[in-house]
């Protein structure tokens, strides 16, 4: 019984201490709080689908930039992984009781944060989906994006002109199943050749992650499939990358095989530089977030509720331009990449 | 009365012996996979001429190059009946070291290749080290590696992709030429990984030490066996493969990638493990059924593509061989009892 009192004793002095200073570090927060309040700065979140993704590194980039331009706090989180919706949510609801003006996001899924954005609105915050649509689209306040699926189309109509209309033997490497990003360039891309998905040129459909390893292996799967493969649509250029890879190591020459992709990032680019890619799609996540955020500074200074779609634009990037087909040069693609 | 006993005890024991062949034969580690895989290679033979030519079977061992060198390590963990998520993200970090000193840092590229896995083996010593030196459960020990290992790729890398790599980083990418079809170097080097492994595992007594912690600490400790000492081991192993598995996927994909191996490295190498007939209880399982499991991976994504089946229903395949796998691990067991 004795033993057990000493430590029960000890016990609690341990416990007293830990409840200072646990006190102590509330009592700073407040303080912190308080004073940050008092300086009344316009708070704006970004939430973003994962903190490595390049684009999205860009995507705060230019947030931070055009915050501290226009004397406004910039907010930001991400979740783990591109999917993570828990990570989302949670962030959402930090946001709102940090007292945001606006939140820009990126959503990790088209309708899983719909609710916790609902709640959002609800207290009178402006939520603007940055890249993806939420499903439906009235779920946010506004949309601001590239068309994805005329980045689609772009790369579609280059590809036809840069194969003069004879019949060719494709490969399409997507994302994964469901993603609606991944869809809509894929679609793009058929009406942009002028064809269906049912064509019988379309030698093989494969699933590259978006990532460099798989798209290689699919690729390689496909050229087992079809060794004729001569035009090549890719979600995104580090699919490009590897798909390359695969079309090297099967004996294809950069004249042989016609590569497109949609993005725009610096390495990207430097790939249509060097050959490796034909044409790329650029989107502009910079000015996505800089447009974001000035639409909520000027909410939080009376302004009005932005609203609907505004698209953000496209430029189709090649260092041949094709006839028929509007594209801007290499040089222009660099010095507007992100990555 | 009496006759009637005995020709049921016959009738019983005829089916209890015809039941114990097929458990026997099923209970060599690597028979069950090897059976499957067979299988799988002669439907896809059947349903495509493709297939079963030397180049498409020289492309499905590249493809699964990387993984099964995780997976040696993964054995090896999986043996004591410990497990590793880290594999994955530790040979991310590994290839961004040697890719990031060779290109960026102007580091010779033998000495990058070599700082490379030494960082991955680091991560495993340090796994090995929690585990059998504070008794940490692996599981979580490997979880928060996972995720250092994880961060540390992102923050040393800036998220930025190095290529332009020296010749000597892509020398396992390269090819020769054997029966018709190119094979890489890559290829052959898992190929004698694989064989050292199997060697030591079952002609050498530190090999015999691995199994015996798995299947029976109690008696391993009292026959004099250093458990922590095996515990350590098999982690740094588990590092080192995650280093030469960098290596490997530096030539085949010919960049540093900051995004590679962080996905589903760590759970691949484990179905190769279990599919390969290997128990997670540990104490039981054979290498070469690791070889085996990661390959029959690899020839359900090719052998789809080929006929023309979407790549989503290799997951749902790959899904149902591993929870066979595991009846048939249990069924074993309970055998044996």
């Amino acid at each position: 019984m004795r033993h057990e009192k000493v430590r029960h004793g000890s016990h609690g002095r341990i416990g007293f201490i830990v409840a200072l200073l646990g006190l102590a570090a509330v009592a700073a927060l407040v303080a912190a709080t308080a004073s940050a309040r008092s300086t009344a700065t316009i708070k704006v979140g970004l939430i973003t689908k994962d903190v490595t993704n390049p684009f999205f590194v860009k995507m705060k980039q230019g947030a931070t930039a055009e915050a501290k331009k226009r004397g406004a706090e910039l907010l930001y989180a991400a979740g783990k992984s591109s999917s993570d919706n828990a990570g989302q949510i949670a962030a959402i609801e930090n946001m709102v009781t940090s007292g945001v003006k606006g939140i820009l996001i990126t959503v990790a899924d088209g309708k899983a944060e719909n609710p916790a954005i609902a709640k959002a609105r609800k207290a009178g915050v402006l939520v603007i989906a940055l890249d993806t649509p939420t499903v439906p689209k009235s779920a946010t306040n506004a949309l601001f994006a590239t068309n994805n699926f005329n980045a689609g189309v772009l790369i579609g109509q280059y590809a036809r002109a840069a194969t003069k209309g004879k019949t060719v033997t494709i490969a399409m490497l997507d994302e994964h199943a469901g993603s609606s990003v991944g869809a809509l360039r894929h679609n793009g891309f058929l009406k942009g050749f002028g064809i269906k998905g049912s064509d019988s040129q379309i030698a093989c459909v494969g699933n590259g992650e978006g990532q460099v390893a798989p798209s290689q292996t699919a690729m390689e799967n496909c050229l087992q499939k079809n060794p004729d493969i001569d035009v090549v649509y890719t979600i995104n250029e580090p699919s490009a990358a590897g798909a390359w890879t695969a079309l090297k190591n099967a004996g294809k020459s950069q004249g042989d095989v016609t590569v497109v992709s949609v993005d725009g990032g610096c390495a990207g680019v430097r790939n249509v530089k060097a050959g490796v890619i034909d044409a790329t799609s650029q989107q502009y996540p910079l000015k996505m977030a800089s447009l974001g955020v000035a639409a909520v500074v000027g909410y939080a200074k009376g302004g009005k509720k932005a609203s609907g779609y505004t698209d953000t634009g496209v430029n189709l990037i090649a260092a041949k331009s094709v006839p028929g087909v509007k594209s801007k040069s290499v040089a222009y693609g660099l010095a507007n990449c992100w990555g | 009365m009496t006759s009637l006993d005995t020709t049921s005890t016959e009738q019983r024991s005829a089916a209890s012996r015809l039941g114990g062949l097929v458990a026997n034969a099923l209970s060599a580690p690597a028979v069950a996979p090897l059976i499957a895989l067979v299988l799988t290679m002669t439907f896809f033979s059947v349903k495509s001429d493709n297939f079963l030519q030397a180049q498409n079977l020289s492309l499905v061992l590249q493809q699964v190059m990387v993984v099964g060198v995780l997976a040696i390590g993964q054995t090896v963990v999986i043996l004591t009946a410990g497990i590793d998520l880290s594999v994955g993200t530790v040979m991310a970090f590994g290839q961004i070291v040697m890719t990031k000193l060779a290109v960026a840092n102007g580091v010779p590229a033998i000495p990058a290749i070599a700082l490379g896995i030494l960082a991955c083996v680091a991560f495993g010593a340090l796994n090995g080290g929690l585990v059998a030196g504070l008794k940490l459960p692996a599981f979580i020990v490997t979880l928060g590696t996972l995720n250092i290992a994880f961060a540390l790729t992102h923050v040393y890398s800036d998220d930025l992709t190095f290529t332009g790599l020296p010749s000597e980083l892509l020398f396992f990418g390269r090819t020769f030429e054997l029966a018709g079809a190119d094979v890489t170097y890559g290829v052959v080097f898992m190929l004698v990984l694989y064989a050292v492994t199997w060697y030591v595992l079952t002609q050498t007594a530190a090999g015999r030490h691995v199994y015996v912690v798995g299947d029976n600490p109690q008696a391993a400790r009292l026959t004099g066996i250093g458990i922590n000492r095996v515990l350590f081991s098999v982690y740094v192993t588990a590092g080192l493969m995650s280093g030469l598995a960098a290596m490997l996927l530096v030539a085949r994909t010919e960049l540093g990638d900051p995004n590679a191996g962080q996905t589903t490295e760590n759970l691949d190498s484990i179905t190769a493990v279990v599919l390969g007939g290997t128990s997670l209880f540990g104490g039981r399982g054979s290498i070469i059924g690791t070889l085996i499991g990661a390959v029959i991976v690899g020839v359900f994504r090719n052998g789809l593509t080929l006929i023309g089946v979407q790549v989503i229903y290799q997951y749902l395949v790959t899904g149902v061989l591993v929870i066979l796998a595991v009846s048939v691990d249990q069924l074993v067991r309970r055998r044996r009892l």
